[in-house]
């Protein structure tokens, strides 16, 4: 019972610790423009270069001047990755016209299982402004590392493997800096709310 | 629009909504002490080559049980799975013992935490489609079930702006 205590209490814990974390790293919610590239942990932001499903090159380059969101994932994921995808797609869907001031890129971390043509065929499912790309083994960890993103090839007993990965979406502005996380847990309200004044940054810089 | 009228709308959308919620929740299955709520499976992206699928499972008997997994037609198997969150990083692991129900218990399977994997699925999950499956339990055996194939959980969609609204 005790050891029941002393879980809760930890889970608790957690979730305080949590929320002050999330509070202290929001840039977008007020965060002034000059606290950019620099979330306070971790550098987000550096070069990269990947082929998306349709064929096209994209890089940080072809970004210059974008506001876009990136977020890492692949399709042997049943659970979070098309959940992130689908619930993009309908707040592209709602917020319409705007979220075409946006790019939104979801890059494989499994680029072995995730073919372009497998990509081609996934994204059918969602939102048409949505972009998944793909790279060579060091062209994926080259991106991994340049938004300072987590993923790793696990072998499973079944001779198959599964990838562990970063999870959460990255807001990036359209001068370059990093306009923070938008977590899929948040309030349907907060998630367009960040999208929206996303949007807005890059009418404003251009 | 008098306030009769208005109030006449809202109790329409709020009737509409009870009998829609109802009719999604409205289904499940027991073996034994075995029971299970509400199998669905989300709408899964076209030819993905997983799908992820929840449940409740309740355990009215005097001894625990385990569900090991399961089969069904449109997939190559149905394994346990756990999805874990730790400081971003999403994992996934098969839990090859299943998950145990002990007596009086009930465990849910939902988005973020444990999950049915259906591998190989042989077809696209449709909104509003079902589909039979198998699960297997150490004590009370096989039980036979239907899925529900659903866009989003039932529980998240109850905010009362939605109706009427978009995304179709
Ligand atoms: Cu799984």
């Amino acid at each position: 019972m005790s050891g029941l205590r002393a879980f809760r209490f930890m889970v608790w814990a957690g979730i305080v610790v949590l929320g002050v974390f999330v509070i202290g790293s929001t840039p977008l919610s007020g965060g002034s423009p000059t606290d950019e590239v620099s979330s306070g942990t971790a550098k987000v932001g550096g070069s990269f270069s990947l082929v998306s499903h349709g064929g096209e090159r994209v890089d940080n380059q072809s970004l210059v001047g974008r506001a876009y969101l990136v977020f890492f994932g692949f399709t042997y994921c049943p659970d979070i990755c098309p959940t992130t995808l689908f619930e993009l797609t309908d707040l592209m869907t709602e917020l319409g016209p705007v979220a075409d001031r946006f790019k939104v890129l979801f890059i494989t971390v499994d680029p072995e299982r995730d073919t372009q043509e497998a990509l081609a065929s996934y994204m059918t499912s969602f939102d048409s402004r949505i972009a998944a790309l793909r790279g060579t083994a060091a062209e994926t960890d080259a991106a991994l590392k340049a938004f300072s993103a987590y993923a790793k090839r696990v072998p499973l007993e079944s001779g198959e493997y599964t990838m562990d990965h970063t999870a959460g979406v990255f807001l990036m502005k359209a001068d370059g800096g990093f306009g923070g996380m938008m977590d899929m847990h948040e309030p349907r309200e907060t998630r367009l709310e960040k999208l929206r004044r996303l949007a807005k940054g890059q009418v404003t810089s251009s | 629009m008098s306030s009769g009228l208005k109030l006449t709308v809202k109790l329409t959308c709020i009737l509409a909504a009870a009998v829609l919620s109802t009719s999604a929740f409205a289904h499940q299955f027991s073996q034994g002490d075995i029971k299970i709520g509400h199998p669905w499976s989300r709408v899964s992206p076209s030819t993905a080559p997983v799908a992820g699928a929840y449940l409740t499972v309740t355990n009215s008997g005097t001894e625990p049980d385990r569900l090991t997994g399961g089969s069904t037609p449109i997939a190559d198997r149905i394994e346990v799975h756990q999805m874990t969150l730790d400081d971003g990083i999403a994992r996934m692991r098969p839990l090859p013992d299943g998950i145990e129900v002990a007596p009086g218990a009930s465990v849910e399977l939902a988005p973020g935490g444990i999950h049915l994997m259906l591998i190989k699925p042989n077809q696209q999950l449709i909104e509003g489609s079902s589909f039979k499956a198998t699960l297997e339990f150490a004590r009370a055996g096989t039980v036979e079930i239907e899925f529900v194939v659903q866009r989003n959980p039932a529980v998240e969609t109850g905010s009362g702006n939605e109706h009427g609204g978009h995304g179709q």
